[in-house]
């Protein structure tokens, strides 16, 4: 927890000023029971109505400062605590801007937004409670003790004795207790996933006639629950009659004891009293600190998994400011003899590819699931760098170009098709802020969207929700196309970006593709052979490496992957279809 | 508040109206009792009175009583706990289990028509919500109120004129937590929504990382995300600030109170108007006054966590109170060695009356035929597995099994004649075995390993680590979409029913496995009638009939050369997408 001490550094002022307010409250709520006392042996026992009347007034004085200063705390604690939040917030966002994919699926989405969002918020948290309670609850609770020791040492020893039992009773209950909230989280977890099955399997459920087993899994898991959430509660429940019985019991040896003191004449009836007030006060304290340590426990876990990500550099850096000069007639793209694994050695995801691409050129990608194609064309935007080998655009190595230069000349469409919430405009200026009407309107033309949106009653500045819930997959898939069109990349990627569309439109849309986009290097990854068939080169992948690189012709004749995968596809009239 | 809804509620903790009754005499007892331990401690305190003139006899039977109140005191308290505890947590577990139970009777119209994150979480939060905030809410509630009306019969026996200033000081309190509450709920309400935005933002960018890194996005991104975070810097220090105040205020209205009781106090006991005051009783009065406020700042609390809870039981019996899928006829039967033939006659369904989707549509299976349906993608082809599994019944018209009504077949009987391999693969998390003999009962391992042999299923299962042990994980991350595939089709086998429902694969299976279902399909349909939803030109020939489906009803019918000659829907949709644009 102590690394990310040093985002609170803008808001030192307040973490020192804050916890010194508080601490005069707490002194004044120490001096109280005195004062009380001191009401009722100088002013009660000797009748004098003007003493007490003095004294109420101080107490009220008392009173007043001390919500003061309170106040001032609290407006201290929530500036420093926000401003906390919102810097790392701010310095953790610009951190996992610079993660390459592979640190990215390292951690994966969901869990870097709990990061963000959960996490620092229970660290704001901590820090509020770090300035307004971490100086103030043990004070109080020591500040109790020692007060009663300074009224009458011997009979404080009550105290020694009644608070290490407390804490003891406290520590028990809470160390047994609060491990079983994760428990009793995992079983709602299990509630919630068999809830959730039971909806997206409700055909199957109900096409094998399962409700009542299904009923039965359920209930088991409930009455899992129910069972832990009890036990828990009757061990928590302890907490309170326990503590209460420890501190009532002091209470009566301190009336006791404090009898004596009073008889031999070292302490007087006030001070008794004050002594009673101090225990109650010690142990309300005592409950705080418990408390706060749950909290330290749980920001200590957060504090982790913020640092983590903090920790994780990226691992494909960027030569920001670099200048490249492209080598005149070099192939557009070349890869050499590169291979790649996302993780460990032995466990390639492609391996030895070898080939060049010349620029214009339309170049297919096919093979199964898991052959490698998606990862072949994220080498080359660099999501990821590859393990050996090298990639080279215009004859130079990717590693050399600074982002800017290597992402800004190529058009990238990813296989999920996502949209960012905003308008269909917004879109489309996604990459090029300045886009003109003309350009955006040329690109949803060759992506087959022109007349979808122009259908729609607000064009262009149709709203697009989150994800682009609002668009059918075809629909998202044109528009995703026609944003990697805008601003006229160099090389153009399609990762099986169109499967969402149907034949006639896919075949509109490559032939638009091709008409429009000459001197555009172009690599179109798909799963149809009927998608790639005409393309000037084919690339058949399997299993991570190159089984086939040729016309359709070429490849039907040498490849033998290639015609499994076209004659599953393809009847055997078309595979031979010029 | 809607007393309909308690009433409700309280039927569901009937059965424990046991431990309630308990729950409510312990909170009794416990309170009287701890509101009587000051009584006892300004007895004994009027004991000590100076120097050589304490009444330690005295004080013993005093203090044995306390001791006692103390003991008696702590055991209700833990009763009245456990008790609550057992009404709350028994409570949820029927609500939740009726709420799963409620689900399986919901027709598929409410479940496909409504957000499952929605459903889910009347399921698992509303409930937590309506146990927190009612039941716990509710004792605290009346144990707030028991100590408020004690604590001021107690007072007022003490000093009746002390107990009014209390009374007229405290609420006071009451007030100021108000006041602060309102205020501090409207900064709320704006932080929720600002934090609402960051994190939506948040996941927008973070899950489209890859585009925001193509596109560069990252420094205006960056922008972007500071202006939402320094709006909730904003508005997060002000609704922190104005929600930490109500603890020093309502503290500081509890020193008011204190103060006054004991200079009031003090003042009767020297003056002894308007009534004598012993210091005693000055202590007692101490601890009632303490006592008093104490609830009061509770109640505050309370109540809104009891609205919450409130509005999270109308969400939930909402969904208890929908209509149910209307229960089988009277006499249905159930029918055995079913040939498997189907016959659609004029049938006529629509998901919402203003769109009209099928229309007349007839249709005629024999035993062992292959019907194809063909379309584009959101043809509506799942329309019609749902009509025929009565999934959704159709608006009017028949469909027939073996020349039976399937409105006179019992629901349960009617699916089981149906096998169904969708795209959409569904797998529970549980082991490989349990998910193939999902849909049989006491079958012996093996047919297990014959059902996943005949699906081509058994050599991966047998490469997975613990074979057909294999636990399958909530996202199926550890297997393909082709193996799901796989397993769904040996679960099928297994059952072995006369009519098969497929949905072929459109993509995401390479190809070996792709061949592999492809022959599982076939070996499938011999002697089966078969309804395909078909995307494999060779599959659509190989038909006995294709349907062509286009925006929700079938516009052709035919064989693939009938449908070609008629130069239709299907002859263009069949040219556009085997006939490559040159």
């Amino acid at each position: 927890m102590l690394k990310l001490a040093k985002y609170l550094k803008k808001y030192r002022k307040q973490v020192i000023v804050g916890p010194i307010f508080k601490l005069i409250e707490a002194i004044f709520e120490l001096i109280v029971p005195i004062i009380t006392a001191k009401m009722i042996d100088n002013g009660v026992r000797t009748g004098n109505v003007g003493y007490v009347w003095r004294m109420g007034g101080i107490m009220l004085l008392l009173g007043v400062t001390g919500l003061c200063s309170a106040l001032i705390c609290q407006k201290l604690a929530s500036i420093a605590s926000q401003g906390f939040g919102t810097v790392v917030r701010s310095e953790l966002y610009k951190h996992i801007n610079t993660f390459s994919h592979s640190e990215i699926d390292r951690f994966g989405t969901p869990s870097l937004i709990t990061r963000m969002t959960n996490d620092i918020n229970q660290l704001q948290y901590a820090v509020a409670m770090l300035i307004r309670l971490v100086i103030r609850a043990p004070f109080l609770a020591v500040g109790a003790i020692i007060m009663a020791m300074l009224v009458d040492f011997p009979l404080s020893v009550v105290f020694l004795i009644a608070t290490p039992l407390i804490a003891l009773v406290l520590y028990i209950i809470m160390t047994r207790s609060v491990p079983f909230f994760r428990v009793m989280q995992n079983k709602l977890d299990t509630i919630s996933l068999i809830t959730r099955e039971g909806l997206s399997g409700v055909r199957v459920i109900r096409a094998f006639s399962k409700q009542k087993s299904e009923e039965e899994r359920f209930n088991a898991a409930a009455d899992d629950q129910t069972a832990t959430a009890i036990r828990v509660g009757k061990l928590s429940a302890l907490l309170n009659p326990l503590t209460y019985t420890i501190m009532n019991f002091a209470v009566i040896a301190i009336v006791w004891f404090g009898g004596w003191r009073v008889d031999s004449g070292a302490m007087t009836q006030g001070e008794v009293i004050a002594f009673v007030n101090y225990m109650s006060q010690t142990l309300l304290a005592m409950i705080v600190v418990a408390n706060l340590v749950v909290t330290f426990t749980k920001s200590s876990a957060s504090a982790s998994r913020v640092n983590e990500v903090f920790d994780t550099v990226s691992s494909v850096p960027d030569p920001a400011g670099a200048s490249v000069a492209p080598v005149p007639d070099t192939p557009k793209i070349q890869f050499e003899n590169v291979s790649f694994s996302y993780d460990g050695p032995d466990k390639y995801a492609v391996k030895n590819l070898d080939f060049s691409i010349m620029p214009g050129e339309t170049v297919g990608i096919i093979g199964g699931t898991g052959s490698g194609k998606s990862t072949l064309v994220n080498l080359i935007p660099r999501f990821y760098d590859v393990s050996s080998g090298e990639i080279l655009i215009d004859g130079v190595n990717v590693r050399e170009y600074p982002f800017s230069a290597l992402r800004g000349q190529i058009g990238m469409v990813p296989q999920e098709a996502v949209l960012f919430s905003g308008t269909i405009e917004s879109n489309l200026r996604f990459g090029y802020r300045d886009a003109t009407q003309e350009e955006m309107e040329k690109a949803l033309k060759i992506a087959q969207a022109y007349e979808f949106v122009s259908a729609m009653p607000q064009g262009r500045q149709s709203p697009v929700n989150q994800g682009g819930k609002n668009f059918s997959g075809g629909q998202k898939q044109r528009l995703t196309i026609a944003r990697a069109l805008v601003g006229s990349p160099r090389i153009l990627i399609l990762d099986d970006s169109a499967s969402a569309l149907d034949f006639a439109t896919d075949a509109a849309l490559r032939k638009s593709i091709q008409r429009e986009t000459s001197g555009i290097t172009v690599l179109m990854v798909s799963q149809r052979a009927s998608t790639i068939r005409r393309a000037d080169k084919i690339i058949v992948l399997d299993d991570g490496e190159i089984a086939g690189i040729g016309t359709h012709e070429q490849l039907m004749e040498s490849c033998q992957v290639y015609q499994e995968i076209c004659l599953s596809q393809l009847s055997r009239d078309e595979v031979s279809k010029k | 508040m809607k007393v309909s809804t308690l009433k409700r509620l309280f039927r569901y903790a009937k059965p424990y109206s046991g431990f309630l009754a308990g729950a409510l005499i312990s909170a009794l007892i416990h309170i009287s009792l701890t509101l009587y331990g000051p009584i006892l401690i300004g007895q004994a305190v009027d004991h000590i009175i100076g120097p050589s003139n304490v009444g330690h006899r005295d004080m013993i039977p005093i203090l044995v009583m306390l001791a006692g109140t103390i003991v008696i005191s702590a055991v209700f308290q833990w009763v009245m706990a456990y008790c609550t505890n057992k009404i709350t947590y028994h409570t949820v577990r029927d609500l939740r289990a009726q709420a799963y139970q409620k689900i399986n009777r919901l027709p598929l119209r409410y479940i496909d028509g409504h957000a499952h994150g929605d459903i889910i979480s009347r399921v698992v939060n509303d409930v937590d919500q309506v146990a927190d905030g009612l039941l716990q809410g509710l004792t605290q509630l009346f144990t707030g109120v028991v100590t408020i009306l004690g604590t001021l019969v107690f007072m007022l026996t003490i000093s009746p004129v002390i107990t009014v200033v209390v009374v007229l000081v405290t609420p006071l309190s009451l007030f100021v937590a108000g006041f602060i509450a309102r205020i501090s709920h409207r900064q709320f309400i704006e932080q929720q929504a600002t934090q609402g935005e960051l994190s939506g933002y948040v996941e927008e960018m973070i899950s489209g990382q890859k585009i925001v890194k193509t596109f560069l996005y990252e420094s205006r991104s960056e922008e972007e995300f500071n202006e939402i975070n320094q709006r909730l810097y904003n508005c997060g220090v002000k609704a922190q600030f104005y929600s930490s105040l109500s603890n020093p205020s309502t503290r500081f209205v509890n020193g008011v109170v204190y103060t006054a009781v004991a200079a009031i106090g003090s003042l009767c006991a020297i003056t002894g108007r308007p009534g004598p005051l012993t210091i005693g009783q000055i202590t007692s009065f101490l601890a009632y006054a303490n006592q008093y406020t104490k609830p009061f700042n509770e109640v505050t609390a309370v109540i809104t966590q009891i609205q919450t809870a409130f509005a999270s039981a109308d969400r939930l019996f909402r969904l208890l109170d929908e209509e149910e899928e209307t229960p089988d006829a009277p006499g249905a039967l159930a029918l055995t060695d079913s040939e498997g033939n189907v016959d659609v006659e004029h049938v006529y369904f629509s998901y919402r009356p203003e769109a009209k989707l099928i229309q007349d549509m007839n249709l005629r299976a024999r035993k062992g035929e292959r019907i194809a349906i063909v379309g584009p993608t959101g043809c509506g082809k799942t329309t019609i597995i749902n009509l025929l599994m009565r999934f959704y019944d159709a608006d009017s018209g028949t469909i027939k099994i073996d020349g039976t009504d399937v409105k006179n077949v019992t629901r349960d009987n009617l699916r089981k004649m149906f096998g169904m391999v969708l795209q959409e693969t569904w797998l529970f998390s549980g082991t490989v075995r349990d998910n193939i003999s999902y849909g049989s009962e006491q079958v012996t391992e093996e047919q297990i390993i014959a059902a996943a042999k005949a699906a081509h299923a058994h050599s991966f299962i047998m490469r997975l680590p613990n074979g057909y042990d294999t636990l399958i994980s909530e996202d199926g991350g550890n297997i393909s979409q082709g193996q799901r595939q796989l397993l769904c089709i040996a679960r099928v086998m297994l059952v072995d029913p006369p009519i098969l429902i497929l949905d072929e694969a459109t993509s995401s299976i390479d190809t070996r496995t792709e061949i592999r279902i492809q022959k599982a399909f076939t070996e499938m349909m011999k002697g089966r009638t078969s309804f395909i939803v078909a995307h494999r030109l060779s599959t659509i020939k190989e038909a006995d009939l294709i349907l062509v489906m286009n925006k929700g009803s079938i516009i052709e019918q035919g064989t693939h050369e009938q449908l070609l000659q008629k130069q239709g829907f299907y002859a263009n949709l069949y040219n556009s997408q085997f006939a490559v644009a040159d």
